[in-house]
């Protein structure tokens, strides 16, 4: 086989149409994706991460055959994602996070069996293929439950089972792990991990930092439907490397107050954190002088709580990104 | 650029098993809808007691006859009318609900033609008012007196399953549409009754205008109720059962076409994962 990137997007772009009014309809087009290109090597776990409506999900869309892309192009192990459906389709799995995408009424086991089928794993190699796959989810013993009465982890799980079970190189995942406990979450990262470490190639969309950044050999940030920010994640921590993150602790900040610090020399980007009656302005800053004496008297006359200075993180890194945009 | 395999991971092994793989996906998506559709008491008991006021109406017609086989004639029509509403009302429907439950994504993502997807759905459906025929004829029997006598009980178990089908695949011509919208399932319960009258469920097709023939006998249906009937009262069973076959087939390929630009149309328009 020849070398090469296993997803590959150039300048990939998605228009939505759609009308606003009853009566008088007028036409309106949302640009969801605006020309992003990316390439995914074998054997990788390629994270996307952005804020809600970023893109994100639309991208995935496009590479799996579920949406036309309105321009560009995008090619899985080589295929042409519009022209080839029906051959990418054969050879990659699909996981979405959520209560959806499942039967309800049947068994874990005749869910993945009919999913089986639909993937041409048939017969011996069926039975063999869904108890490989429900060890490796976990679920091995409540098979036979209907999913109905399954928690949200143990469906997440099952999602993740029926993607992987015609052992399909290339596998995306959309936000797997929303909604998922802590516990539940750590197994399901754990469960990525494996697949990976089993060869196959990964794309993952997650709004959870540490989950990208535990995962993901390289990420792409995209924000309102370009991409903002590529590379590894130390690559992306570097970019706000040198500089510093302080956080303060504040009781009643107003906006034209968050909008001086922003003002103030030397700040890259502030965001606001609500903390039920307190809220967390995390100052981010080139680092090149001290910040602490000038944030705090622009804060005249708000009760200020804990201050701190610390290193930049990716999530840093991702806010500076998005709010750069 | 990465060159493509030859196939997945796994399946998918040769074009000579692609027969017997489509037999299975059917299949075993038939089973498995039957199974979601029997396990809801509502959808048993709907499909079992609706035609029995249907039936009620057509024995006390009937009745003034005096004619015992025309009671048969009108229990089997009153039975296949509940198949036939049933699936008119649901089938629909029940693709409506794979978009709720966020599966029509995921089955139109897979690699299996579409038609092997969503056929075993309005089938299922169509499989569930077999119901209303064991129920329609034991209500004949106990309340009306109607003589449970079929004449060639072999051929009888043939037309039933094919006029099942027929109304299966009838009903997946007029349910493709939802794969790209979501409020289509309305025209299909509209033609409920227009159908029943068209194809002869409810009343003889010979005391109908004689300009509406030629759409009779494009329905699949009026061909499979006749084979039913035939079956059970005495006729020929042989032509209206091809009849009935090659249409289903026929039906079978147009829903092939419809289901491919739909479904080329809901990925351009993104329609597929709107509730």
């Amino acid at each position: 086989m020849a070398g090469g990137p296993v997803i590959e997007a150039r300048d990939l772009k998605r228009v939505y149409k759609t009308t606003t009014g009853v009566i008088r309809r007028k036409p309106l087009e949302v640009e969801a994706v605006r020309g992003v290109s990316f390439a995914i090597e074998r054997g990788e776990l390629f994270g996307l991460l952005g804020p809600n409506g970023a893109g994100k999900t639309t991208t995935i869309k496009m590479l799996i055959t579920l949406l036309l892309p309105t321009s560009g192009e995008a090619r899985v192990l080589g295929l042409d994602v519009v022209s080839d459906a029906r051959e990418v389709r054969k050879r990659i799995g699909y996981v979405f996070g959520g209560d959806r995408g499942l039967y309800e009424r049947l068994s874990a086991y005749d869910n993945l069996r009919y999913f089986a089928e639909l993937y041409g794993v048939s017969g011996k190699a069926q039975r063999l293929r869904i108890d490989e796959v429900l060890e490796l989810v976990g679920l091995k013993g409540r098979e036979q439950e209907r999913v109905e009465g399954y928690s949200r982890g143990m469906r997440q799980r099952l999602h993740i089972a029926r993607g992987i079970l015609h052992d399909p190189e290339v596998v995306f995942l959309d936000e797997p792990t929303i909604g998922v406990d802590p516990v539940g979450a750590r197994d399901l990262r754990q469960t990525i991990s494996d697949l990976v470490s089993g060869g196959k190639t990964v794309l993952l969309t997650t709004h959870y930092m540490f989950e990208a950044d535990a995962l993901c050999d390289r990420i792409a940030v995209i924000a309102k439907g370009r991409i903002v920010g590529e590379g590894t994640p130390a690559e992306l921590k570097e970019r706000v490397g040198g500089g510093r993150v302080t956080e303060i602790e504040v009781f009643g900040v107003d906006a034209p107050t968050v909008g001086r610090l922003r003002g103030l020399e030397g700040v890259t980007a502030v965001t606001v954190e609500e903390q039920e009656q307190r809220q967390l302005l995390i100052v981010q800053s080139t680092g090149e002088r001290e910040l602490t004496a000038p944030l705090l008297a622009q804060l005249d006359g708000i009760e200020v709580g804990r201050v701190a200075s610390r290193e930049p993180t990716l999530e840093d890194a991702y806010i500076s990104l998005v709010t750069a945009e | 650029m990465t060159e493509a395999p030859k196939s997945g991971g796994i399946g998918f092994a040769g074009a000579g098993a692609g027969i017997r793989s489509a037999a299975r996906v059917f299949w075993t998506g038939f089973v498995l809808n039957f199974k979601i559709l029997s396990v809801s008491p509502f959808m048993v008991m709907t499909a079992a007691l609706w035609p029995l006021v249907y039936a009620t109406l057509a024995f006390l017609m009937f009745r003034a006859t005096h004619h015992a086989p025309s009671l048969l004639y009108a229990a089997l029509g009153a039975a296949v009318m509940g198949i036939w509403s049933t699936t008119a009302t649901s089938a629909g429907g029940a693709i409506q609900q794979q978009r709720w439950w966020g599966v029509l994504e995921l089955l139109v993502a897979a690699p299996s033609r579409l038609i092997l997807v969503l056929a075993p759905v309005t089938v299922a459906i169509a499989g569930i008012g077999v119901y209303s025929i064991a129920s329609t004829l034991l209500w004949g029997r106990l309340l009306f007196g109607v003589p449970i006598h079929i004449s060639h009980p072999a051929l009888f178990a043939i037309a039933i399953p094919a006029a099942v089908l027929a109304i299966g695949m009838l009903g997946l011509v007029l349910a493709s549409s939802l794969v790209l919208y979501r409020s289509a399932s309305a025209f299909s319960q509209a033609l409920e009754y227009p159908i029943w009258l068209i194809t002869g469920m409810l009343i003889p097709l010979s005391l109908l205008p004689r300009w509406i023939d030629p759409v009779a006998w494009a329905l699949a249906p009026t061909w499979g109720m006749r084979a039913v009937r035939r079956a059970a009262i005495g006729g020929d069973v042989g032509t209206p059962l091809l009849v009935c076959a090659a249409l289903t087939v026929a039906y079978a390929g147009l829903s092939m076409l419809l289901l491919h630009h739909f479904e080329r149309l809901a990925r351009e328009r993104a329609t597929l994962s709107l509730t």
